[in-house]
């Protein structure tokens, strides 16, 4: 879970920044989109980079996810009777919506992908420009999307405040006296992640992106 | 004070169980839980009903052999503290308790709130303990260990095994009993020539046992009657890893 949780928080990051382009105007998230299409060229053929971020991304989610069922199925195994009466002592509201939050992000994933990378549900279509299936897509008219989108990216943040620390413990990088430390990064990186994939999206829909 | 106690009863290993009622009156606030329950179990046997069975020992918190799950909370909501340790002046006059067994498939319930923690003797057998000749308590700084080290092994080495890490777990894990162990041990001179080796054949027999993994939600140390810090669990994953790198 720790590896590819950190796999996927890293193109988290490039990826929120890649989003912020769209402030620069259309033509520089459109060089964005395609100056990814074309990484490493001459001395790689066209979308080598990009295809191979794809695979080890699929790869990422897949093992995250086996990950993740195999903890519930196990979990599940060792406590087959449960308790009448059962109170958290932890105080961790995000340590306990892990698992459902995590197929909220998977579903959104789908949509997220069907909406703006092949513009299946996207008004523009997929014989587009990028930046014009984006302010399409959060049009002040389309404002359920961007509300989907943000209670999605909400959800991304909550899940890696959790996940991020718990990705240092789990791979036995976390000592007490680091663990405040930690937990403060872990809910920074969280709540950076979130505004920088927010503001698109309500920028657009507030027109102040057109 | 006059309480209402809803208690698991279960006459053996095959019954199904089921909770069951009881008023206890004129219980004194200064009454161990315990001995509250002890008070009850008396008039159970002058009624000629069955007592309600309990593991307990020492009955001051160090034997680890009490231990029960009080109104969803593994040893009861007073922090650091074990069933027995636990006084009836935490609990309002005319509240309702709920207590409830460990609940784990490695701890199958024996009767009523006794469970069987011969999971957790099989997880020590499997590697907590040191093979060099320990003998007698060496002299001060015959073999210097540093301070922090000192500190952190004598905290985890507090363990008493009681089981509510398990208990408390989301997922039934034993991860901080476990960690406890190896990182007491793996901290300390003589735990060294097998730090990893220990590491992973403990860690093996907790997975054997049939514990579920853990996912760090903090709910094993905050029920801890010894407050073993969860940095224990990080200890042993980090000697996990590398005895598996080996």
């Amino acid at each position: 879970m720790a590896v590819t949780g950190a796999v996927m928080v890293l193109f988290l990051v490039a990826h929120m920044i890649g989003n912020l382009k769209i402030f620069l105007g259309h033509d520089s998230f459109n060089e964005y989109a395609h100056a990814l299409r074309t990484l490493g060229e001459p001395i790689l053929p066209y979308r080598t980079l990009l295809t191979i971020t794809e695979i080890v991304l699929v790869a990422s989610v897949g093992l995250h996810m086996w990950a993740a069922i195999s903890l519930s199925r196990r979990a599940a195994h060792a406590r087959p009777v449960k308790y009448v009466a059962k109170k958290s002592q932890a105080g961790g509201y995000t340590t306990h919506i892990m698992r459902w939050g995590g197929v909220t992000i998977v579903l959104f994933v789908i949509y997220h992908l069907l909406d703006l990378t092949f513009g299946v549900v996207n008004p523009k279509g997929f014989d587009s420009e990028p930046a014009d299936r984006m302010v399409a897509g959060f049009d002040p008219s389309r404002w359920w999307v961007t509300l989907i989108y943000a209670v999605a990216v909400v959800m991304v943040g909550l899940h890696l405040r959790h996940g991020i620390w718990s990705a240092f413990q789990t791979l036995g990088w976390a000592k007490r006296n680091r663990y405040h430390v930690l937990r403060v990064t872990a809910a920074a990186v969280s709540v950076v992640l979130v505004l920088g994939f927010l503001a698109p999206p309500l920028a657009i829909t507030f027109g102040v992106v057109k | 004070m006059n309480l209402t106690l809803k208690v698991w009863r279960q006459s053996g290993p095959s019954d199904a169980g089921r909770m069951v009622t009881y008023r206890v009156e004129d219980v004194s606030p200064d009454m161990s839980f315990l001995e509250m329950l002890d008070v009850l179990n008396e008039r159970l046997i002058v009624e000629g009903d069955e007592p309600i069975a309990f593991d307990h020992d020492c009955r001051e918190g160090i034997c680890g052999m009490c231990g029960m799950v009080i109104n969803g909370v593994a040893h009861g909501e007073q922090r650091a503290t074990t069933t027995c340790q636990l006084h009836m002046r935490h609990f309002e006059d005319g509240a309702t308790i709920t207590i409830e067994p460990w609940r784990a498939a490695p701890f199958p319930v024996v009767k009523d709130l006794v469970v069987d923690r011969s999971a957790f003797d099989r997880i020590i057998q499997a590697g907590g303990f040191v093979s060099v000749p320990a003998g007698s308590a060496p002299d001060a700084h015959s073999v210097p260990v540093r301070k922090e080290d000192a500190d952190d092994a004598f905290d985890a080495a507090t363990c008493i095994g009681c089981g509510a890490c398990v208990a408390a777990c989301p997922n039934g894990s034993a991860s901080l009993f476990t960690a406890a162990k190896i990182t007491h041990l793996g901290l300390l001179p003589q735990g060294q020539p097998e730090r990893l080796s220990r590491a992973k054949a403990m860690v093996d027999q907790m997975d054997a046992e049939g514990f579920g993994g853990c996912t760090n939600t903090g709910e094993c140390t905050a029920v801890c009657p010894k407050g073993i810090p969860l940095d224990a669990i990080a200890q042993m994953n980090s000697d996990y890893l590398k005895a598996n790198a080996k």
